[in-house]
């Protein structure tokens, strides 16, 4: 199942302060302390991780925690202080300008937090400008920035300036005008916490509905755990610049990796993140209408609790793999969001 | 406890002495052989001015990189602000083709094609009412008969202000991008600001003779400095998100500059650009000194002349012009375009009606204008003059209340102006020096007090010691009393919000005339001398300390003023204990503005026979001796940054022991 990865990097590290370069000259890591006394900032703390062709890989952490770092890293807005960063066979870290320039006009993509929409233009013209700066003919930019700004559900807004837009539709063009270009890779720096709860839910749905079609590789920041597990492949969990632990969804909640992934995966709806095959009786058989072992709690539970006795539980090819009954389904519901 | 009290008799007793010191009979001194410490001797001043003379002309005569001379690259920077200046003027105003004694081919545009075009432009750049504004300025401007002078000047700003804006902006971007420049940039930029305009014009001068030529550079000189300051801020402060986004859309570095920096800063940049245009217009007058034409031309030969009816009349047409000017540049700014939601229209006149209806007058002008003149050039006949009024007017509030201005003049001279300059001129210069390194030090350190004492050296051994100090009396005594006016006004404005609207638009106009307007009427009423210049000073400089009051005072954070209140204060304890002391910093750093003016405005002043540094400077000018007007240009340069870095550094202590100690 593990695709060859698009974009990975190796003991990244990106250091703020006067005297950052000296600390690492010594080797790595630097020795435990170092960093703190040296009154120097470890934004990003050592990360090794590796991005998987078509996966959505969410990076997320309290604020302050070096996202926005890693992600900048990563598309080397921010130069690295150390480490090795490859897309494809590639070394980001060791491209001359030009190359940089070219790659990122035709293989990467960004959204950001505040939308960065450039006022002086229309929506039309923020779509096409990326092709425009590639010296795509004005026809043609146009015609592509209409195709994806129909794509985002702003058809007839192209004359807007981005002013006369919500906050939403702004994003939403942000979204369309990365996208203009076709990118391998897209990153998005929380996309949509500067919206409301509301909003940014229907841009989620948006944003899954685009994904389905379009199958990009995606580096997706957030700070809410809820939105990374609706939207995660794997998440990657940041504290203080370091990356803790890398997992799906269901494997953080499972199988924590030490007590702040567990602090921080303790509120979220747990039916909604653990698959039928986490909590089944393995080998155990069961009757009636067989549930998929793949399906999470959520969609099997009123079945589940309404049926007499235990359902029989069935693999991808239609095995029965073991059997869930109404305790295991009730368990899982009552610990939501509380203690364990 | 003991200690502070030691300290504060110390610097008493030092005020004693510096008293005694100044007001007492020196013959002691003389006597004991100190004539020295009196009169700074001549025959120990350095002869910097003829040194900067000398240099200045042989970079004139011999100074060449090759076989191009310094002379054939003034030559060529006067030939290349020349011909757009001329086109400029033949467009406006002497119409093109034609010789010196007129007649020429193709007329200027007519006063109606003018007027017509700018009130288009404010309808474009907002509304109705801003096309009528502008609009009824130009109408101005052709019924009091100024429409001749006002084109002139009109045809120089709109060549300096697009050279000065170009020019500010491309080094604002090159400092932007490079640190190095930016820091090299950065005290040149200081100085030129706190140099006083007139030390520009004579080397301008030097370098480009008398004429327009070198009006346009002078005028270019002064108005650029803010541009370069606002592009790099403006550049700065463009979102760092966009930024970010313009390198992952792989922007080249020109695309970057071009296509997201600059359009994304484009209003803030449009301030700067109206800053220039302000700036220019400031500098009318004093242009004309050096061969501007114009309004500033006549404001000037009629104040020469005394004519106070005329200079008034040139005076107000150079602010009607600056207002119209103002406005229609600020709407520009402001002037987002919103969606076009309707389909283009087909025809090309349809698409853009205010340019066909100007073109239509444009040409009708043209052309009828051999049959109707006045549909062409304003007939003479319908123009009204108030010269005579306003003499009339002078002369009534002259013979009327001769007596009472007599009055507040003597009072002022006596009580404040004489003892002020007796005491600076009374001081012996060791001793002066003395006390500015020591308030420097107490301000900000040996590092400040070592380059004020330099500063103070550079004006003694240039022998400008004593032109120096009646500078600082007129500034000292203009800022004392804008304090004593503008701190109450300030409170006034800081404490009721009504008040503060009407003292804003009062002082809002103030500051778009140009500091030489204030002359005139203080001439009419007090004729030429140093309470005229005090009184023209105080006017110019009165702004800063009204607005900083106010805004200190209306900033200090609504906790501490609850936490006030419920701690029982009365509304007097309020504004004693809390607001003012809390306020203090900003209040300095008025003051300082207030002071920077001031000296600004001291060089001006010059005009009405006072007998300080401006005084020098302007000899200098109508003598063009370089190094005579550089050096005292710098003289008022350095008491300027004396003056700045001190009350700087103080005001930062302030906020410092603020901050810290609120616990007290
Ligand atoms: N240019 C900089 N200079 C110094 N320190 C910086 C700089 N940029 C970021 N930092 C520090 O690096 C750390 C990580 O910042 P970062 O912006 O990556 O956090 P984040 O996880 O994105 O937070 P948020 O959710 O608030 O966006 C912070 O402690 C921040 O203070
Ligand atoms: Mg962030």
């Amino acid at each position: 199942m593990p695709a060859r990865p698009k974009l990975s990097c190796r003991n990244l590290w990106k250091l703020y302060g006067p005297r950052a370069g000296e600390l690492l000259r010594g080797g790595l890591p630097p020795p435990e302390g170092a960093i703190e006394a040296a009154g120097v900032i470890a934004a990003v703390r050592d990360v090794s991780i590796d991005i998987r062709d078509g996966e959505i890989f969410v990076i997320m952490g309290l604020s302050g925690s070096g996202k926005s770092t890693l992600v900048r890293c990563l598309a080397r807005l921010i130069e690295p202080t150390a480490g090795t960063l490859l897309l494809d066979d590639t070394d980001l870290l060791r491209a001359s300008e030009r190359e940089l320039i070219e790659i990122r006009r035709h293989r990467m993509g960004m959204v950001f937090q505040h939308f960065a929409l450039l006022p002086h233009l229309t929506v039309l013209q923020n779509v096409a400008f990326p092709l425009s700066i590639q010296g795509v003919k004005r026809p043609a930019a146009e015609a592509r920035a209409r195709q994806v700004i129909e794509l985002v559900g702003l058809a007839g807004r192209e004359r807007y300036y981005p002013r006369e837009l919500s906050g939403g539709q702004q994003q939403r063009v942000g979204i369309a005008r990365s996208l203009a270009v076709e990118p391998e890779l897209w990153f998005l720096d929380e996309p949509f916490s500067a919206l409301d709860p509301l909003i940014r839910r229907e841009m989620q749905d948006e944003f899954l509905r685009l994904q389905g079609m379009l199958n990009k590789t995606i580096v997706f920041i957030t700070h809410d755990f809820e939105e990374a597990v609706r939207l995660a492949d794997r998440i990657a969990i940041m504290k203080d610049g370091a990356v803790i632990q890398v997992a799906t969804p269901e494997e953080l909640v499972l199988a924590p990796a030490n007590d702040y992934v567990e602090k921080f995966t303790r509120h979220i709806p747990r039916d909604k993140v653990l698959s039928v095959a986490s909590v089944m009786a393995p080998g155990a058989a069961g009757s009636g209408e067989p549930v998929p072992a793949a399906a999470r709690i959520a969609e099997v539970a009123e079945q589940v609790i309404a049926a007499p006795a235990p359902r029989p539980v069935v693999d991808g090819d239609g095995r029965v793999v073991g059997a869930i009954g109404r305790d295991a389904v009730i368990q899982v519901l009552l610990r939501q969001g509380g203690a364990p | 406890m003991h200690h502070r009290r030691r300290r504060a008799l110390g610097w008493l007793a030092l005020a004693a002495a510096t008293l005694v010191l100044a007001f007492t009979d020196k013959d002691w001194l003389e006597a004991a052989g100190f004539d020295w410490a009196v009169d700074y001797p001549s025959r120990w001043e350095l002869p910097l001015a003829k040194a900067v003379s000398g240099a200045m002309a042989w970079l004139l005569e011999d100074a060449a990189i090759g076989s191009v001379g310094f002379t054939d690259v003034t030559r060529g920077i006067a030939w290349a602000i020349e011909q757009p200046y001329r086109l400029a003027l033949a467009l406006l105003s002497t119409g093109f083709g034609g010789g010196a004694t007129g007649g020429a081919v193709v007329p200027a545009l007519s006063w109606l094609a003018v007027t017509a075009g700018v009130a288009a432009l404010g309808h474009y750049a907002r509304d109705w009412l801003l096309a009528a504004i502008v609009g009824a300025c130009f109408l101005y401007l052709a019924l009091f008969g100024q429409w001749e002078s006002a084109m002139v000047t009109l045809a120089s700003v709109l060549i300096a202000v697009p050279i000065g804006a170009g020019g500010g902006l491309v080094l604002g971007i090159l400092a932007y991008r490079h640190p190095r420049f930016d820091r090299a940039l950065v005290p040149v930029l200081d100085l030129m600001q706190t140099i006083p305009i007139f030390a520009y014009l004579v080397p301008v001068l030097f370098l480009f003779g008398f004429g327009p030529v070198s009006a346009l550079v002078a005028t270019v000189i002064y108005a650029m400095p803010p541009m370069v300051r606002v592009t790099t801020l403006a550049l700065r402060s463009v979102d760092p998100e966009i930024r970010d986004f313009g390198v992952m859309a792989g922007c080249t570095r020109g695309q970057m500059t071009w296509r997201i920096l600059v359009p994304s800063a484009r209003e803030s940049l449009m301030l700067g650009v109206n800053q220039v245009i302000m700036l220019s217009l400031n500098m009318v007058i004093i242009a004309s000194m050096i061969g501007a034409g114009g309004l500033g031309f006549d404001v000037l030969t009629s104040l020469r002349r005394l004519d106070i009816g005329g200079g008034f009349e040139a005076g107000i047409a150079i602010v009607v012009l600056a207002v119209a000017i103002d406005r229609l540049s600020q709407a520009l700014a402001r002037r987002r375009p919103a969606a076009t939601r309707q389909t283009r229209p087909p025809s090309i006149l349809l698409r853009y009606p205010r340019s066909a209806i100007v073109l239509a007058i444009v040409i009708a002008t043209a052309l009828a204008g051999e049959l109707a003149p006045a549909l062409h050039a304003f007939p003479a006949d319908w123009e009204v003059t108030t010269g005579a009024f306003w003499n009339d007017a002078i002369s009534y509030i002259n013979v009327r209340f001769f007596d009472d201005l007599e009055a507040v003049k003597l009072f002022i001279l006596t009580w404040l102006l004489l003892p002020i300059r007796q005491f600076l001129l009374g001081l012996p210069w060791p001793w002066a020096m003395l006390l500015v390194a020591l308030i420097a030090w107490k301000a900000g350190g040996w590092r400040l007090a070592a380059g004020c004492l330099a500063m103070a050296a550079f004006i003694l051994v240039t022998g400008m010691w004593e032109k120096a100090m009646i500078t600082v009396y007129l500034c000292g005594a203009a800022v004392l009393l804008a304090m004593v006016i503008g701190f109450p006004i300030g409170l006034l404005a800081g404490i009721s919000p009504a008040a503060s609207r009407a003292i804003g638009v009062v002082l809002d106009t103030l500051q778009t005339l140009p500091s030489f307007v204030y002359l005139i009427p203080v001439v009419m009423l007090f004729r030429v001398g140093d309470f005229t210049a005090l009184v023209a000073i105080v006017l110019y400089a009165l702004a800063p300390i009204v607005r900083y009051t106010a805004h200190g005072l209306r900033s200090v954070s609504p906790e501490l003023i609850e936490a006030g209140v419920v701690a029982g204060c009365t509304r007097g304890q309020i504004l004693l204990r809390i607001r003012l002391p809390l306020a203090l910093p900003e209040i300095l750093l008025g003051i300082n503005q207030t002071i920077m003016l001031a000296i600004s405005m001291v060089v001006i002043t010059a005009l009405v026979g006072t007998r300080d540094l401006g005084q020098e400077v302007y000899i200098a000018l109508t003598k063009a001796d370089t190094g005579r007007g550089i050096v005292a240009g710098l003289a008022v340069a350095f008491i300027a940054i004396i003056a700045d870095r001190i009350v700087t550094a103080g005001a930062r202590r302030a906020r410092l022991r603020f901050s810290a100690g609120v616990t007290v």
